[in-house]
């Protein structure tokens, strides 16, 4: 039985000082990107005032349910968020799908989703001294009362974390239990075509489907999930903070 | 290579109690999912927004067991314990 759990594999280094090494989540992901580009580019092209196309009425609808759902979070006033909203969403279900045709989800790295936490930290501090100034923003840190200062700046940096490893570790967990579910099957057909025939034993016959249950959960359903809930949580931080 | 088996195991161990933080958020969860049936039974009509209410509230809740997940990751794929021999 062979489990194989690692980090994200270096692929290559760029040789600049002392070699800056260069993990799968990295190739991984501009390979996504340009996808995503690519597709981006193909779905705006040719765009009529009355849509002709199933394209056109598509992407008409996919904006429109993005439109919509800010709107209903965030209020009319912070529409202007969407497209950042929309990109996360975007980069994230591409990422945590990407499993399915073999790649190594990018979303299953900590920096991946630490770095979108981090920018959704850095939106809130910021829009919150742009809309209560210096002094506004320091006074939250001392309400209701100033004996709650240590709790207030506990909280406000855990958020981040939260976010990011919520993301991670869902994702990880799919991972790391779909490489155990595929030792554990490759060890039971083993056994079982054993008794048959040591010439087929090696054959891991009851990979093939069984994974599959299983893969409808912890792929398709957590990436929906989890790209839904970072892109919520960026909604309703970012709306807080601009009230 | 006595001390690291013992530092091995109790990383095992340890992970598996980490583990544990999986209670909370499976009644949590599994509460918020019976209020959500009881309110999509007083209120068919807001069902959509019922079910996104509780998968939102559900992630959230989620996230003290996640962090057991990463510490029990962290014992057994990548211990800090084992390079403090």
């Amino acid at each position: 039985m062979n489990v194989d759990v690692n980090g994200p594999k270096i692929m290559f280094r760029i040789p600049v000082a002392g070699g800056i090494p260069v993990t799968e989540t990295i190739v991984n992901m501009w390979a996504i990107m340009v996808v995503i580009v690519a597709l981006c580019i193909w779905l705006s092209r040719g765009l009529k005032m009355r849509p002709t196309s199933k394209k056109q009425i598509v992407a008409e609808k996919l904006v429109t349910m993005l439109y919509d759902l800010v709107e209903n979070t965030m209020g009319k006033r912070n529409l202007h968020f969407a497209p950042y909203i929309g990109t996360l969403f975007t980069i994230s279900i591409f990422g945590s799908l990407s499993s399915l045709v073999g790649l190594r989800p990018y979303t299953a790295d900590l920096s991946v989703t630490l770095a979108w936490a981090l920018v959704t930290f850095m939106m809130i501090q910021t829009l919150t001294i742009k809309n209560r100034g210096v002094g506004g923003w320091l006074r939250g840190f001392v309400e209701p009362v100033p004996f709650l200062l240590p709790l207030n700046i506990v909280s406000e940096v855990a958020s981040p974390i939260s976010m990011s490893f919520r993301h991670f570790g869902n994702i990880a967990a799919g991972m790391v239990i779909t490489s155990l579910l595929y030792g554990a099957l490759a060890g039971l057909s083993s056994v079982v075509l054993g008794l048959i025939s040591h010439t087929i034993a090696s054959i891991p016959i009851f990979q093939l489907g069984v994974p599959a249950v299983l893969s409808v959960y912890f792929d398709l359903f957590t990436s929906f999930l989890q790209a839904y809930i970072i892109s919520m949580l960026t909604m309703v931080y970012v709306a807080g903070a601009t009230e | 290579m006595l001390e690291r088996a013992i530092i091995l195991a109790a990383s095992a161990v340890g992970a598996g109690l980490a583990m544990m933080a999986g209670i909370g958020p499976g009644i949590g969860q599994g509460y918020a999912a019976g209020k959500a049936a009881e309110a999509v039974g007083r209120q068919p009509e807001a069902k959509g927004e019922i079910t996104s209410t509780m998968l939102f509230g559900c992630a959230v809740a989620e996230s003290t067991g996640i962090y057991g997940l990463v510490v029990a990751l962290i014992l057994l794929f990548a211990n800090p314990l084992v390079n403090l021999l």
